[in-house]
């Protein structure tokens, strides 16, 4: 399959590859209903994995997710605390930020494994650091500065489950 | 004659105080694992709960020797329960029940929260226990919170506000690391930002107009932007840039203090938390406040074990005591006015 440059630099395949979508938010509104709309169609157990630099719109996403599953509380950023359970939502939301982990087998002494194996949704920030140590299959999302206000969002989507839910996504997106 | 043996383990500090009448501190020992976790830019909660476990005995028998009591001398336990690390919440929640139990002794569990709130009733300079007067606005502004309450009694609590992203200290931690200081951020953005001229760079405040809700992510990434502007240009200027971070920080969290003081006509003010250690925050809090205001002194404002003690007396008084099943409760909130906030 040819690659192309993607918004934020990596080739990947073609756009027509419907396992990968490629998007531009230009606020962090949108960047929150992307979000929400996500948090509407996922499943328990479903894992989204986010990449990207401080400012990005990581927790920005994560708060729409959360908005999504019908959770009222304020998605806080949980980088001091690591781990955050959200209940009260169609399903739990599991949002751990692993910012300042240096290797893999840090996260499983916050209780990756528990979250994972829970039947809610469980969103990654900084997922990239613990690369090593989570499920082939996911939502790998990418998020890139590409100016003041707009970000780059690459989203791939790995195995059966999440390649259904990123087509109801795109379904539900676009039409 | 009531003394209450405080023990707090949230985080990463390992801790045990004596209290005598919720206010006159006999020990406060606190074993720090700062220099440990610094090469992580954070707390490794895997590490964090080992070193309780060495540190917890020692640090109580330092409590009890410097206040010169013993056990029968002592009227209650009161131990952290959360929020927190669940891993380091756990030994100082087994170690206090062990406690406890063998020496018959009542048990409480304090919420962290409360407990910073309470370093406010520590008697810290030889002066009298100072009554604080009701109706107060308490500031609550750490690593992991930022919050804004009322309170028209003794733990009567109604939150007015709270941080919809990154907490106080959280922005500093992270705006430090855009700068290349160390950690914490707070004090690494107070010691960079001396001579530093605040109004040089012009950062956003989220005012978030008809709330008391804070916003501290927009912040970040201005500083975000502001510090990419300089690359291969010329020089970061960071005492300059940390100054700004400083003053749009204490500039929201003041102006939302005061307004809230005004509409509910708080008599006092009073600030709770590490991030209340920092002293560009102090300085603006006091000058723009238009009622007294009350900070702890500094080593108060961080996690510390004496205002777990404190935050129990009330609790002892009115007989509101802990069963041997007390769990830990990582995501614990401040109980509101009308029951426990929503979870």
């Amino acid at each position: 399959m040819p690659l192309v440059q993607n918004s934020i630099g990596v080739s990947v395949p073609l756009i027509s590859n419907p396992h990968v979508l490629d998007l531009i938010s230009h606020s962090a509104a949108q960047t929150q209903r992307f979000g929400a709309r996500m948090g509407e169609l996922a499943h328990a157990g479903d894992l989204f994995c986010l990449e990207g630099d401080l400012g990005s719109g990581k927790t920005c996403f994560a708060q729409g997710l959360g908005r999504g599953l019908g959770i009222a509380e304020a998605i806080n950023s949980p980088t001091f605390i690591l781990a955050n359970e959200h209940r009260g939502g169609r399903l739990p939301l599991f949002h751990l930020d692993v910012y300042r982990m240096q290797s893999a087998d840090e996260a499983l002494g916050i209780g990756l494994d528990d979250y994972l194996a829970d039947a809610g949704v469980c969103v990654i920030e900084w997922a990239e650091k613990i690369r090593a140590v989570l499920p082939a299959e996911c939502l790998w999302l990418q998020f890139r500065h590409l100016g003041e206000m707009k970000r780059g969002l690459l989203i791939q989507a790995f195995g059966a489950r999440h390649e259904a839910l990123l087509r109801a996504f795109k379904t539900s997106a676009f039409g | 004659m009531t003394l209450i043996l405080g023990i707090e383990t949230s985080c990463d500090e390992t801790a045990a105080a004596v209290v005598q009448e919720g206010g006159k501190i006999l020990s406060n020992v606190v074993a720090s694992q700062v220099e440990i976790h610094a090469q992580y830019g954070g707390v490794f909660p895997e590490m964090a709960s080992r070193e309780h476990v060495l540190k917890i005995i020692p640090v109580v028998a330092e409590a009890l020797q410097t206040a010169n009591v013993t056990w029968c001398d002592l009227a209650a336990i009161a131990v952290t329960h959360g929020p927190g690390l669940a891993g380091s919440l756990l030994v100082g929640v087994n170690a206090a029940k062990a406690l406890a139990f063998a020496n018959d002794l009542p048990l409480i569990g304090i919420n962290h929260l409360e407990g910073h709130i309470y370093a406010n009733w520590l008697q810290t300079n030889g002066a009298p226990l100072a009554e604080k007067e009701f109706p107060l606005i308490a500031l609550l502004v750490s690593g992991g919170h930022s919050e804004l309450v009322l309170m028209r009694g003794h733990g009567d609590y109604e939150l007015l506000g709270h941080t919809l992203d990154d907490a106080a200290g959280e922005a500093f931690d992270k705006t430090a690391r855009l700068l290349g200081l160390g950690y914490p951020g707070g004090p690494a953005i107070q010691k960079a930002a001396e001579g530093g001229n605040p109004d040089l760079h012009k950062l956003p405040r989220a005012w978030l107009r008809g709330t008391y809700d804070f916003s501290f992510s927009g912040l970040k990434t201005a500083v975000l932007h502001l510090t990419a502007s300089f690359e291969g240009k010329r020089r970061l200027p960071v005492a300059d840039i940390a100054a700004s971070i400083q003053m749009a920080v204490a500039d929201v969290l003041t102006e939302k203090t005061k307004q809230a003081a005004g509409q509910f006509g708080a008599r006092q003010i009073i600030l709770a938390g590490g991030v209340s250690a920092n002293a560009q925050l102090r300085q603006t809090m006091h000058e723009r406040a238009p009622v007294p205001v009350h900070i702890p002194p500094p080593k108060f404002c961080i996690d510390n074990a004496a205002m777990i003690a404190a935050a129990a007396h009330p609790h002892l008084a009115r007989g509101e005591l802990s069963g041997w099943n007390l769990d830990v409760l990582p995501n614990l909130k401040l109980p509101t006015r009308h029951g426990q906030a929503p979870a």
